[in-house]
Parts: C-alpha cells; sequence; structure tokens
C-alpha cells in the first residue's frame, strides 16, 4: 500500500508531506468502492426491470385466458369472472389527452409570459411559485376536485348544459351523465391543473436555453414579440417542446390519486363528455385491494402492464427528444 | 403606419395578452386549491391532530397514528434511497457514466423518474407482500424507496458533474486514490447539493399514496412496528375524503394541509440550499 502510494507521489514536487497524506485506502478499497457503486447503479435497472417482470408474471393469467380479447373487450365483471381492459385503456387515453389539450396552451403561455414579457422583478416569484406547486401531491388536487370542483361543475355547468340541450340532439349526447360533476371531463381538468404547473416550469427553462443573441437578432430584423416567438425561439427549441409535451402525457397518463377521486369510477366506455368512467390507475387503486379472486387481481396487474408499456413508451419517446438537456 | 404594420401590432398584443391572462388562469386556478386547502383545513389543526390516533366517525381524534407511520416510513425509505442514489449517481458522474452500460443505466432511471408509482406498488407487492402474505411497513418503505432513488440517483450525478476537475485533479495529484477522492473531497464539495437531492427525493414520496395503498395498507391504531401494516397520511386522507362523515372529511383536509406544507417546506429548503451550491 504504502509502496504503491510512493509511486504516485513520485510525481510530485518534494516538499509536499508524504506523511500527511497517508492513503486511507489502497487498491482493496477502490475496488471494492467501485464495485458498490456499480451494483447500486445496476440495483436501479434491476427494480426497472423487477417491475416489468412481475406484472408480466402476476398478469400473465388474465392474458392466457382472455388472450386478445383483454385489450379489445370492455366487459369487467367480476362475478362472472370475465375482464376487459378496453374501457379503462379509453378513459386512460381520453383523460390525458384532454388533459395535455387544456394545459398545453396555458404552460406554454405561462412559460413564455415569464421569460419574455414579464417585468424581471414579478418573473423571479411567479416562476417559483409554479415550480413549487408542481410539487404539491396529486392528493390535495383530488381532494380539491372532488370537494370543490364537482359539486360547482355539477350546478353551475352540467346541469344548465344538461337543461338547455333539446332531447335527441347532439348536444344532449354529448353532455348526456349524471350531474354529479365525477366524470372524465371533470377528471381531465383536475389532471391539466396537475400537469399545468409541471409543464409550465419545464417549458420555462427550456426557453432559457435559448441564447439571448438569438432572441436578439430576431428583434433587431424588427420582429415584434410574437413573431420573435413564433419564428425564432420555438423553433430553437422544437425538439425539447416535444420532449416535453410528452414528458406531461407521461405525468396524465399514469397519475391515480387525483382521477380516482372525481372520475366516478365506471367501467365500460365512457359514452359522453360528462359520464364517469375509469382509468387504468384509478382502477387498480380502487379495486386491488379488494379484489374478489385471482382472476381479478391477475387482470388488474395486466392492466398495470398495459399502463407501464404506454407510459414507458410515451417516457421513452420523451427522454430521447430531449437527449442530453434533462429538464 | 401602413395597415401591415398595424396588423401585426395587433396580433403581437394579442398574443403578449393571451400569455398574460394564461399566467392569471393558471396562478388563479392554483390559488384557489391553497385557498381551499388552507381555509378548510386550518381550523382543524389543534393539539389533538398529534396527540391522538384516528377516531371512529363521530368521536373525537386525530391523525397521530398515520403522522407516526408516515415518519417511519418515509424514515426508512430515505435511509435505503440515499444509500443506492448517492453511490449509483456517484458511478454516473465518476466511473462508468460514459460508457454503453452507463447510457442505458441514465436512461432507464430518467424513464423511472417520471414512471407511475402505482405500478411500483403492484411491483412491491409482487415482491414482498404476496410472498410473506402480508402488508407491512417495510413493503411500504421499499415502495417509497424506489420512487425516491431515482431523484436522488439523478441529483447526486448533475451535482458532481459541476464540480470542478481540478479538484478531482489535485486531488489524485496528492497520491489519493480515486475512490479517496471522491468520498473525501468531491461529496465534500458537493454536499449541500446532495443534501437537495435528498430532500427532494423526500418531497416527492411524502405525499404519495398511490404505492402504499397494496404495501402498508393502512391502520386504525397506533403502531410502530414495520412488519404490521402501517396507517400512513396520504392513504389515511384518501379513505378519510371518501367517505361519508363529516368529521372523517373534516380530518382529511386536515392531513392534506399538513401534507401540503411539509412538502412545500422541505422544497423550500431544498431550493435554497441548492442555490448555495450551484453558485461557484
Amino acid at each position: 500500500m504504502r509502496a504503491a502510494c510512493r509511486q504516485r507521489v513520485d510525481l510530485m514536487t518534494s516538499y509536499v508531506q508524504v506523511k500527511a497524506l497517508k492513503p486511507v485506502q489502497g487498491r482493496a478499497g477502490e475496488t471494492i468502492f467501485r464495485t458498490l457503486c456499480l451494483a447500486s447503479a445496476t440495483l436501479l435497472l434491476a427494480a426497472l426491470a423487477g417491475v416489468v417482470i412481475s406484472l408480466a408474471i402476476g398478469g400473465w393469467p388474465a392474458f392466457r385466458t382472455f388472450g386478445f380479447g383483454f385489450l379489445m373487450s370492455s366487459e369487467w365483471n367480476p362475478v362472472t369472472e370475465v375482464y376487459g381492459a378496453a374501457g379503462p385503456i379509453v378513459g386512460t387515453l381520453i383523460t390525458s389527452f384532454l388533459a395535455l389539450a387544456f394545459a398545453l396552451p396555458l404552460a406554454m403561455g405561462v412559460a413564455v409570459f415569464l421569460t419574455e414579457f414579464c417585468p424581471r422583478a414579478f418573473a423571479r416569484p411567479i416562476a417559483i411559485a409554479v415550480e413549487l406547486l408542481a410539487g404539491i401531491p396529486s392528493i390535495v388536487y383530488g381532494m380539491w376536485g372532488l370537494f370543490v370542483l364537482a359539486p360547482w361543475f355539477a350546478t353551475h355547468v352540467q346541469l344548465p348544459l344538461l337543461m338547455s340541450a333539446e332531447s335527441g340532439s347532439w348536444q344532449d349526447k354529448l353532455f348526456a351523465g349524471v350531474p354529479n360533476g365525477a366524470n372524465i371531463f371533470t377528471a381531465s381538468v383536475i389532471l391539466a391543473t396537475m400537469i399545468l404547473p409541471y409543464m409550465a416550469a419545464v417549458f420555462r427553462e427550456l426557453f432559457l436555453t435559448v441564447p439571448p443573441q438569438v432572441r436578439e437578432a430576431a428583434y433587431g430584423l424588427g420582429c415584434t414579440s410574437f413573431e420573435a416567438v413564433r419564428a425564432v425561439i420555438v423553433p430553437y427549441v422544437r425538439k425539447g417542446l416535444a420532449g416535453v409535451i410528452m414528458l406531461g402525457l407521461g405525468r396524465a397518463l399514469g397519475e391515480t390519486m387525483a382521477v380516482t377521486f372525481i372520475i366516478g369510477n365506471a367501467h365500460g366506455f365512457p359514452d359522453s363528455l360528462f359520464s364517469s368512467g375509469s382509468t387504468i390507475a384509478s382502477t387498480i387503486a380502487n379495486e386491488f385491494t379488494e379484489a374478489t379472486g385471482e382472476m381479478h387481481t391477475a387482470a388488474l396487474i395486466a392492466l398495470g402492464l398495459v399502463l407501464f408499456l404506454i407510459t414507458f413508451g410515451v417516457l421513452a419517446i420523451a427522454r430521447l427528444l430531449l437527449g442530453r438537456q434533462r429538464p | 403606419m401602413s395597415a401591415r404594420a398595424a396588423r401585426r401590432r395587433a396580433v403581437n398584443l394579442l398574443f403578449v395578452a393571451g400569455c398574460g391572462i394564461a399566467t392569471l388562469v393558471a396562478l388563479a386556478a392554483l390559488a384557489m386549491i391553497l385557498w381551499s386547502l388552507v381555509t378548510q383545513g386550518i381550523g382543524g389543526i389543534d393539539l389533538k391532530i398529534f396527540t391522538m390516533t384516528q377516531p371512529a366517525p363521530g368521536s373525537v381524534g386525530g391523525l397521530a397514528n398515520a403522522i407516526m407511520g408516515s415518519l417511519l416510513m418515509c424514515a426508512g425509505a430515505m435511509l435505503i434511497a440515499v444509500v443506492i442514489g448517492i453511490l449509483a449517481g456517484t458511478w454516473l458522474a465518476e466511473y462508468g457514466g460514459d460508457t454503453a452500460y452507463g447510457q442505458v443505466v441514465r436512461f432507464l432511471n430518467d424513464v423511472l423518474l417520471s414512471a407511475p408509482s402505482i405500478l411500483v406498488g403492484l411491483f412491491v407487492y409482487e415482491l414482498l407482500v404476496r410472498p410473506f402474505h402480508g402488508f407491512s411497513g417495510y413493503a411500504g418503505a421499499v415502495a417509497l424507496a424506489l420512487l425516491a432513488m431515482p431523484i436522488v440517483t439523478r441529483t447526486t450525478e448533475d451535482i458532481l458533474r459541476l464540480q470542478p476537475h481540478s479538484l478531482r485533479e489535485a486531488g489524485m495529484a496528492l497520491g489519493a486514490s480515486r475512490a479517496f477522492v471522491i468520498r473525501r473531497v468531491i461529496w465534500r464539495a458537493a454536499g449541500a447539493g446532495l443534501l437537495t437531492g435528498v430532500l427532494l427525493g423526500f418531497a416527492r414520496i411524502s405525499g404519495e399514496t398511490a404505492p402504499l395503498l397494496f404495501t402498508s395498507l393502512g391502520n386504525q391504531f397506533f403502531s410502530m412496528d414495520m412488519s404490521q401494516p402501517m396507517a400512513s397520511l396520504p392513504t389515511t386522507i384518501f379513505q378519510f375524503a371518501l367517505s361519508a362523515y363529516d368529521d372523517w372529511r373534516r380530518l382529511a383536509w386536515v392531513g392534506a394541509l399538513l401534507i401540503a406544507a411539509a412538502v412545500l417546506f422541505i422544497n423550500i429548503v431544498g431550493r435554497m440550499l441548492a442555490r448555495e451550491t450551484h453558485r461557484p
């Protein structure tokens, strides 16, 4: 150990006090530490692999019994032990894309406002507030949705719309549903409020990466702010923008608590904008601990695998688009 | 001013106004949420919340069992996540981050970072609950650890990469081994930054509900035995909020306020620490 140390010290000028630098560990320590680090990194991989494998094993009975029909059928019946995942899958996709549609323009607006127009004195505090709000647990959003948004929505939006729609008209079909405010539309609104601060925060970070020279060049050519944003700033970060949109979508797809509170938890296809529905995550959260039999549990785990594959795809695309840039 | 210029100006004004309105709408929505949280929750906060366990509907009680359960499970989770996360982040930053394997680990860690937490709950159910025939606080802690690990890993790597190369070279030049330099020089220089990562991970898991539903389940009694089902604030809130009893719902609001306040507080502390380290 000592010798090895001396060899390295050879390179150094003579006045360094070799004694004061007694190496605490030699080769063995180095190898152990390095291996520990590598093992930890591998454990992360193992965790992700474990999720896939355990979901595949746990859900296998459902896939074997129902085959491809598991994805196609919307019948979900614990009594007859027939399970089809189409209802929750469609519910997940509808709520997520609706939420994205609501949140995306707002998040872009917030980010553009904060980076381009807002007076500096306000921009920082608002940005910090937005980032902090992105960290609030989803259960809080869910409670707010259940106790505040749903009752308000039922009396001030859903009922009037229902009343005003002539029976048989397209409005009547679109707005049909029990007027209690617990439906896929309000679930999407809550999801949107949840992903809004998150997306706004990362959009803002993305816009901040645009070099000031690029921006100044645009203004120097006589662009208005709108033209600068549309023709220079957004194109500059377009790959990142797509990545952030996918990240937001990934979040919405897998979100559990905020949705479980308010979606109404009905299986089958939602047949109107205001009908109650379910998502994959809300179905699992609601039924898993009360699953009636082996097949029920297996079907729920199989649903989990479907959700995993969807989100993994979306998140992988997001990361590839974002590349080394890692908001 | 030509008609074209006037139109450009008008479009621009509309755009600026639109962005401003978007910001107002977003802030108003979030302010409304915080407002109802505070108004509904603050009245219920008293000593009983922290000293008494959850009541039967209609009687007096608090959230002591849930708070204790949350603290224990989060502490256990952080213990695991800090060790694994910091070591893994160190490997990515100092050893193998640029190898093909390192790229894969980083990529999948980023995916794990935003993977649905409910699936982690299902995984731990299959891993620890089903084989051992019982829900337990340990299973809850492991599920939470799996959620905090990617965050700690990621911030650790980012912070370590920010440390100047001259620090490493100076350490090596003095004859110290690489591991020694990392542990005694780099980690120390990055100390506050590492702590930020740990706090961010902690803030993330302290409000997580979904993974606890099928791992720690919940417990209506005060318990510090982690081998048994364990109460936690988020699952108790979930149960109480969906109940039909007014006093349970009030407790749910109090719990939600406590969690939100704790998460905000931890985030703010982490942010302040980060600000100190990012400025060399």
